[in-house]
């Protein structure tokens, strides 16, 4: 009886190391990488920005573990790690965010999150990244405000802020010979917004200091209900109107401007304005100035990695990517390049996330927008080249983007250190356009 | 000055016939079953979008596009009468005379599902219907341009307002809905059929719903969650007009109409909080709201 439970307690003690020893090499070793990915699958921003997004995702991230991403994304997965996504929705608000990041990090173990298109989301996660000590990839929201207002060791943003697409805007009314004699807006009433219309009216009256504004409107966001701000708009007879609307507060505003004459009297320009040109097509009216947040979609540049990633799109969805699938594919993009150039350094092993903070820290690489690079916040904000045009209508009579010019990263962003706002106050010093 | 004044004037006529059309049917459904019905906006959401998928299969059939307004009635019918069975002998039907905060509750549990029903049904796309929005043209008041369509709204709404008055008023069916909203037990004894009664005016209810739904769904991107700002929009309403108050829905939606065209135009700042002000306001001098009279006790 006694040899028997000696024979046991030896097996079970066998066993038992044999497991710990199978279950710490799983976690040590590069079985696959967890990624907990972030964005509206449901609400009001689910179908101009969420669920493209994560369609760009999820196609970038089956086409990644296949190994047919053309360079230098070939290398399958990510450093040949095979990509498990742990898609969770974005809507709710901050406060249901903020658990569902504590549950992705602490209940389901990923190995990093990325995600958020509200700015709201992002001011609210990166504290709690740094607290959990999650590597936290930011891949859409505009707001200048989470670098520039704090700093944090484990997460980045893969996208420019939303000052480049303003300044970018204003600029290019200038050069055009658009008259900026006055200037309205109208823009939600929340941080993406007011910094949006801040950052443009401030960039307008320094490189025009004579502009007036006449009209500054900010409705409360998804309130879809125009026809007293457009009166308003026109009222001022503004001679440009700007706004960094999105998604069906865009839809509605345009359906509801349209008719009224809002887009014939004055210069409108979106902001962001190029994602809900597949649903409206030709509702979408002609001579509006536009940007998409980056060279994406209808002003992406004609580069080899652009042209596999608009085609393998088209072909998978049956309509062309605008921004947030580029900008969703961008951050996987720059994830990728951060955990290979980690693995590089550590012997080819699967990183810890402060080896992976550590190479994302200043990393640059390509992306079908053009050449991204981690510049600003100490290393974990992006900038990246920039394009704004006009619409009008093709020869077969679709509406289309046409008098594009290009900016350089530079040109349009601010140099690390100094906050958007003060850098165009200052007249936009060190700007290399 | 004149012509700021008239464009106020017109925004808020335009905005105020749209949130009466919306909390007519809450406020009407309230003051007979004495149901607050959350899923209102749910049922507008569903008659947006009956109308951006009727509208279409209309105009491929080559009919006249003047009937154009028919098939909007039609779809808005037809949420009425598929949603009236199901929501009011299905499921209230089951929580009648119990606590107040219950029904709420299930109300919204209502409004939960009709939102997944929509994700269901049309999917996570936008639907667009603005044709409908081009058949009256547009006129010009002042330095603007209004599109007829949205000057039409104002027609509906004096025309729901006046016909429901009508029918409650001056028709024998309306006295007897009149006698149940003033006492269901003794309408019951008198041989009322109170049943019919709270079918009929949930009915009427849904069908104003889905009606607002429909004549809206011409001017925005009809996709998921448009009806949250209208569950909240048409409450304020009907808090500041007094619950289940015809006239008060209809001084309700001309001070929060009015109150923001003169905000957007005058203030723009206070647009976003001045439907709340007018709420609190309300609640802080006359709680029950503008038109909720004195009731007499029961013993």
């Amino acid at each position: 009886m006694n040899f028997f439970r000696q024979c046991l307690i030896l097996i079970s003690s066998i066993l038992i190391s044999l497991l710990t020893f199978v279950g710490i090499s799983n976690a040590d070793g590069h079985k696959g990488f967890k990624l907990g990915v972030v964005t509206f699958l449901s609400g009001p921003a689910a179908e101009p920005f969420g669920v493209p997004a994560w369609n760009g995702g999820k196609l970038f991230i089956k086409l990644l573990n296949e190994g047919k991403v053309p360079a230098p994304y070939n290398k399958k997965g990510f450093g040949g790690m095979k990509i498990t996504a742990i898609p969770i929705d974005e809507s709710g608000g901050a406060t249901k965010q903020v658990q569902e990041f504590r549950n992705l990090v602490q209940r389901d173990k990923v190995d990093a999150v990325l995600g958020y298109v509200s700015s709201g989301d992002c001011m609210a996660i990166p504290s709690v990244a740094d607290e959990l000590k999650a590597l936290t990839v930011l891949y859409d929201c505009g707001t200048p405000r989470v670098f520039e207002d704090a700093s944090y060791k484990y997460v980045f943003r893969t996208a420019a802020h939303a000052a480049m697409d303003n300044i970018a805007i204003a600029k290019y009314l200038i050069e055009k010979g658009h008259d900026i004699s006055s200037i309205a807006g109208i823009n939600q009433n929340y941080a993406w917004g007011k910094d949006s219309w801040k950052d443009f009216s401030v960039s307008v009256k320094k490189l025009s200091p004579s502009s007036e504004i006449k009209n500054e409107l900010f409705p409360k966001i998804f309130s879809g209900q125009y026809g007293t701000e457009i009166s308003a708009l026109m009222n001022s007879k503004a001679k440009v109107v700007h706004s960094s609307l999105w998604g069906g507060d865009l839809q509605s505003f345009i359906l509801q401007a349209k008719p009224r004459g809002l887009f014939k009297r004055t210069q409108v320009v979106f902001s962001a304005g190029d994602h809900v040109m597949p649903g409206l097509g030709n509702k979408y009216p002609e001579g509006v100035i536009l940007g998409a947040r980056g060279q994406y979609g209808m002003m992406a540049p004609d580069t080899e990695l652009n042209k596999w990633f608009y085609k393998s799109y088209m072909d998978e969805y049956g309509v062309f990517p605008a921004q947030p699938p580029y900008r969703m594919v961008q951050g996987l993009m720059g994830l990728k390049m951060a955990i290979e150039k980690a693995m590089e350094k550590n012997g080819g092993k699967k990183p810890n996330k402060d080896e992976i903070a550590a190479a994302f820290k200043g990393l640059e690489f390509d992306s079908p927008g053009g050449l991204v690079q981690m510049k600003l916040g100490d290393g974990h904000q992006a900038i990246q080249p920039h394009a704004i045009g006009t619409t009008a209508k093709d020869k077969d009579g679709n509406i289309t983007v046409t008098d594009i010019v290009r900016y350089k990263a530079s040109c349009v962003n601010p140099p690390n250190g100094i906050k958007a706002v003060d850098w165009i106050n200052a007249g936009f010093p060190g700007a290399d356009c | 000055m004149v012509d700021e004044i008239l464009t106020i004037v017109l925004d808020g006529a335009i905005y105020a016939s749209w949130l009466f059309i919306v909390a007519l049917g809450l406020t009407f459904v309230f003051g007979v079953l004495k149901i607050l019905n959350i899923a209102h906006g749910g049922i507008y959401a569903l008659g947006a979008y009956s109308t951006a998928t009727l509208v279409p299969i209309f105009y491929s059939l080559g009919m006249p596009e003047q009937l154009v307004i028919l098939a909007m009635l039609v779809s808005a019918l037809a949420v009425a009468i598929v949603i009236t069975p199901i929501m009011e002998r299905g499921i209230l039907r089951r929580f009648y005379g119990q606590d107040e905060v219950l029904i709420v509750l299930v109300t919204y549990a209502i409004y939960l599902v009709l939102e997944d029903v929509q994700k269901l049904i049309w999917g996570m796309n936008s639907l667009y219907v603005s044709e409908p929005r081009e058949l009256l043209g547009a006129l010009e008041f002042g330095s603007l341009y209004y599109v007829g369509y949205d000057l039409a709204l104002i027609g509906l709404a004096i025309f729901c307002g006046l016909f429901l008055w009508f029918v409650l008023n001056k028709t024998q069916s309306g006295k007897i809905v009149l006698a149940v909203i003033h006492n269901p037990e003794i309408s019951g004894c008198m041989g009322v059929n109170i049943n019919k009664v709270y079918l009929a005016a949930f009915f009427i209810g849904a069908f104003l719903a889905a009606l607002a739904g429909s004549f809206t769904a011409p001017l925005i991107s009809v996709q998921v969650g448009i009806s949250v700002a209208v569950v909240i929009e048409s409450f304020a309403v009907v808090i500041i007009g007094g619950l289940g108050s015809i006239p008060g829905a209809v001084i309700g939606a001309l001070i929060i109409g009015m109150a923001r065209a003169a905000c957007v135009h005058k203030l723009p700042e206070a647009e976003i909080f001045i439907m709340y002000f007018c709420m609190a306001g309300m609640l802080i001098f006359k709680p029950k709201g503008l038109f909720q009279g004195a009731q007499a006790r029961k013993i």
